[in-house]
């Protein structure tokens, strides 16, 4: 047996396997939504992975301890990005979600789902074990959640600023803050709906109203779900085939490569195709929450949830959207669909948790 | 609230609470994972039937192709009414989005002018959703192809290979044949929505035997599966159901003839029905001036529409049913059968004074021509001796005659729609204006004046009754009627067809001058000349079109045997024998023999500038251009 060299042994050869079969399955559905072309999509994403692998690897292997000395200047740096964005929203007269930085366009909004998980697991990892039920623990994770979250519904983006909120309260209810805090939160939430929903705009109260009663509007707003589900439904178990997809071919689905990718590779896959990928994402999120789970630091602990259920609520809405349970929110599902932004903040996640993975395995274990 | 002392918190205590809430966590991602499946699995499962429905109705388009219209041929098996090929371009409004930008695109392109804009503007008004609206029919294959390339640029517009109808002999069929058209909004509702009736390129029978016999012409559309995409760009063709052609409709009309008189006619306004005397088959039915019905089935401009209408000449009347006029004395060989009926001896003479004096009125004849017998009466058209008849027998003893040859009826005929006149009697005028019946009525009506009014079938068919004895019944498809004979003597028919006879042949007949140019053929006739203004007002004869006299002449031939028999109405035409009768001696030279007939025609288009749809072009340019069609044409005699 040839011995394998132990540089080569330190690389996470299961979780690229992972990453690796999400993506490649996404390019197969890219290269048949293009008509069977590696352009205009294909191609490009196949690159943008291989670099977004690569840097996740390399944060991967920095010190965790990094991370953690530089979760609030991070945090506040953003933070400015995200007025510095809606400030010229202001001034250039519409919403505006991105920042031209010559090279790339560096959407705040996506390195801010990082930032406040990374943030908030610093804040907590702080925090005397004493203060935990008192308000102390409560009200700065509330001001860091709410300027952001508040900044980015301003946009308007209500998916992303649903996703801060969401890794920010995983990161407290797992910093162990009383039970029924979030429980009458959540009751409060609810009774409030009517109250948030007014705020929402025009077009958002219609994809709202329009996800409780598709039907009403078959051929406007309604179109998407509509058509999403007679692609996934006409698929069947086995699915059409590759490159049959008559709804992805012919242009009914609307977004069939980047939010509805999953109804493209459903039509064509069909429910096999869907359970598997499905699988691979468990595969992926069962790996992070055991980092989580085993984590030796308190902060390596918080920012692994915070970040697992980052990446699990693109996935969550993305899919709910598609099968017509959730209303049109425009959130791509992570490392399939066709674009840079997303895969960036699932790269960046997971090099994060790959460095508190390592940072667990140089100290031979959990703290404890 | 309700708080319970909590234990003290430590590092320990914190660790298992993380634990605990991070596997709790992951739990619920669990669950909604498990739950995302099991949509999924009901989805593409349990509604798979539903969705696969749906998805093959976005992928497949049916498309209709409309269905080949059914052929009208004459009784040769000649074509009156067919199809071609078209080529044509139509609008769905519904797609069409930015309607200035397509029209002003296909205005340039296919050079379509201000009508032809103002019409397609028009019907875009009127259309409903998805019935299209024809933009150009006809086109030639390098306009076709220039739409064709551009078509990525042009939303709604929708290009079609076809068929069109077509009228080979045009004008002179439009009165016979009716037209086609586009359906309306009012006939799909009527045809509960058939979708055909939205299709590009379908047409219904608007007017006429293409109205009538619809049902049959019709066919059974074909269809066209095709994959389309979301924007309705074809993919492919899936595959195609033929179209089922429409049954022929056969006619008795003789094609050739049809048209001949057509010509014949002329510039002149008027109808002319011929009508064969063993069965009664229409060989003719023709009305001028007529309309193009290629035109109309093209989607007639409003320009050429106005034109047709501004006519004095009334283009767009089928007279040959609708129109009614004063029978004049063409009923006088009708008035001699009824009179030996009522037991007058037809040798028995009456001399003509160049009138008849009644009470203190004199009614006059056009001569004075003196000791008359009943065929003499009818050669010379002699109105004394008819007045002296209808004064002595009352009107009432000729109008069951008058019926029972035809006049005044309304025959079931296929699509025509007939004004059908009056044969007026006593009880007639008692009923109609309470009045009783006078002598002056009678010799007014004997003559074909006053209350009289009939159409030139009627004429047609009275005198193939008389020339055939029997009760002929006009038709223009097979259709089996008893024809008895009529209830009238031998010696009757005998002297009304000797006097008609020495009326084209007989020595100072009034249409002497119409003698067939044949060997061993020879016509008989009734001249008529009905008077526009009221009698014993203006001569009728020079002054404007509006109120000459009309003309008229019915007549049969071959005289011994008799085989064809006509009715002609020459609108102020001046006179039966100048107007109506030389139309007719050339239509039956045409029967007997062509060559000779053609000749004579040709040398009279000559004169009034070529043929039908010559003039019909140069008068409608003209009209176009401001200049008003000449109202007052020349009499080419």
């Amino acid at each position: 047996m040839i011995p394998v060299p132990a540089a080569v042994q330190r690389f996470p050869w299961k979780l690229i396997a992972i990453l690796s079969s999400i993506a490649g399955f996404g390019l197969l559905v890219l290269y048949s939504a293009a008509g069977g072309s590696w352009s205009p999509w294909a191609l490009q994403q196949g690159v943008r992975f291989l670099v977004f692998l690569t840097v996740a690897l390399v944060i991967g292997r920095f010190n965790l301890k990094i991370f953690e000395d530089f979760a609030y200047i991070g945090y506040i740096g953003v933070l400015v990005l995200l007025f510095a964005v809606e400030l010229l929203g202001f001034v250039g007269g519409g919403s505006q979600r991105w920042l031209n930085l010559g090279f790339m366009n560096l959407q705040p909004s996506e390195l801010m789902k990082v930032a406040v998980v990374i943030a908030l697991a610093r804040f907590y990892a702080q925090l005397p074990p004493g203060s935990t039920r008192t308000w102390t623990a409560l009200w700065p994770a509330l001001v860091m959640i709410g300027l952001p979250a508040a900044l980015v519904m301003l946009q308007p983006d209500l998916g992303t600023a649903l996703a801060i909120c969401i890794g920010g309260v995983i990161v407290m209810f797992c910093a162990g803050l009383p039970f029924w805090w979030f429980g009458s939160t959540a009751a409060a939430g609810v009774a409030a709906l009517p109250i948030l929903f007014s705020f929402l705009h025009d077009y958002q109260q219609k994809r709202v109203l329009i996800f409780l009663d598709p039907e009403s509007d078959p051929l406007g707003a309604g179109y998407h779900i509509s058509q999403s589900k007679i692609a996934i439904g006409s698929g069947g178990i086995g699915g059409k085939g590759f490159l049959n997809g008559s709804q992805s071919h012919l242009d009914y689905l609307p977004e069939g490569h980047t939010d509805f990718i999953f109804a493209t590779m459903a039509e064509e896959w069909g429910l096999i195709g869907g359970l598997v990928l499905l699988g691979l994402f468990f595969l992926l999120l069962r790996w992070s929450t055991r980092v989580a789970l085993n984590a030796r630091t308190r902060f390596g602990q918080l920012a692994a949830a915070g970040l697992t259920m980052t990446i699990f609520f693109y996935i969550a809405i993305n899919l709910m959207m598609v099968m017509g349970l959730a209303p049109v929110v425009g959130i791509p599902l992570p490392l399939f669909s066709y674009g840079g932004s997303s895969m960036l903040t699932i790269m960046t996640c997971v090099g994060i948790v790959l460095a508190i993975e390592n940072d667990t395995k140089k100290a031979g274990g959990r703290f404890r | 609230m309700f708080r319970k002392k909590s234990p003290p918190i430590t590092e320990a205590w914190r660790g298992m609470t993380f634990t605990r809430r991070a596997m709790l966590v992951g739990g619920g991602q669990m669950v909604i994972g498990g739950a995302l499946a099991a949509r999924m699995a009901y989805i593409s499962i349990i509604d798979n039937d539903h969705y696969v429905l749906e998805s093959e109705s976005n992928r497949v388009n049916l498309t209709l192709v409309p269905p080949r219209r059914g052929w009208i041929v004459d009784r040769r098996g000649k074509a009156l009414a067919n199809n071609r090929v078209s080529l044509r371009i139509d609008l769905i409004p519904d797609r069409l989005h930015d309607k200035e930008l397509v029209l002003g695109q296909l205005r340039t392109l296919l050079r379509l002018d201000g009508d032809a804009m103002e019409r397609i503007n028009r019907d875009l008004k009127a259309a409903s959703g998805f019935q299209p609206v024809a933009v150009a029919e006809d086109l030639s294959e390098a306009d076709y192809a220039s739409i064709l390339v551009r078509l990525p640029d042009l939303p709604g517009v929708a290009p079609q290979r076809g068929f069109a109808r077509n009228y080979p002999t045009g004008a002179a069929v439009g009165h016979l044949i009716g037209y086609v058209g586009a359906p309306t909004a009012e006939e799909y509702q009527a045809a509960n929505k058939d979708p055909l009736y939205i299709t590009p390129g379908f047409r219904v029978g608007k007017d006429g035997l293409e109205k009538y016999f619809q049902p049959m012409l019709r066919g059974e559309p074909g269809a066209k599966r095709v994959e389309v995409t979301a924007r309705g760009k074809v993919v492919r063709e899936l595959d195609t159901t033929e179209d089922k052609q429409g049954k022929t409709v056969h006619l008795t009309i003789d094609a050739d003839l049809q048209e001949y008189v057509a010509r014949r006619m002329g510039r002149e306004s008027g109808a002319a029905v011929v009508i064969d005397c063993d069965n009664g088959d229409i060989l003719s039915f023709v009305s001028m001036p007529s309309f193009d019905p290629n035109s109309f089935s093209d989607g007639i401009s409003s320009s050429e529409y106005s034109w047709l209408r501004a006519d004095d000449h009334q283009p767009l009347i089928n007279k040959a049913t609708r129109g009614l006029y004063p029978p004049g004395s063409t009923l006088k060989p009708m008035a001699a059968i009824a009179a030996v009926e009522h037991g007058v001896d037809p040798s028995e003479r009456h001399t003509c004074i160049g009138g008849y004096r009644l009470g203190s009125r004199f009614f006059r004849c056009l001569g004075t021509h003196g000791s008359v017998d009943m065929a003499t009466a009818i050669m010379k058209s002699c109105n004394s001796y008819f007045y002296w008849l209808a004064h002595r027998l009352g009107y009432d003893a000729f109008a069951p005659t008058a019926k029972m040859l035809g006049l005044g009826e309304e025959f079931q005929l296929a699509g025509s729609n007939q004004r059908y006149g009056t044969i007026p009697d006593s009880a007639w005028k008692m009923r109609k204006y309470d009045q009783a019946w006078s002598a002056s009525d009678s010799l007014n009506a004997i003559i074909g004046q006053g209350y009289v009014s009939v159409n030139p079938l009627q004429l047609a068919v009275m005198a193939a009754r008389i020339a055939s004895g029997r009760k002929l019944y006009p038709r223009l498809v097979n259709r089996q009627f008893r024809n008895d004979p009529l209830p009238y003597s031998a010696d009757a028919f005998a002297v009304a067809r000797h006097g008609m006879d020495l009326v084209v042949n007989g020595p100072g007949g009034t249409a002497g001058r119409s003698r067939l140019p044949l060997d061993g053929i020879a016509m008989a006739g009734k001249t008529g000349t009905a008077q526009v203004r009221g009698l014993n007002t203006g001569n009728g004869k020079s002054g404007s079109w509006r109120f000459r006299d009309h003309g008229l002449f019915v007549c049969f031939a071959p005289v011994d045997k008799p085989k064809y028999a006509a009715g002609i109405v020459i609108e102020h035409g001046m006179g039966g024998s100048r107007a109506a009768a030389p139309v007719a001696k050339d239509f039956m030279t045409f029967l007997y023999d062509r060559e000779k007939a053609m000749e004579a025609l040709e040398s009279f288009e000559a004169g009034w500038g070529g043929t039908i749809k010559e003039r019909m072009d140069r008068d409608y340019a003209a009209w176009k251009t401001g200049a008003s069609s000449d109202p007052d044409p020349d009499i080419p005699q």
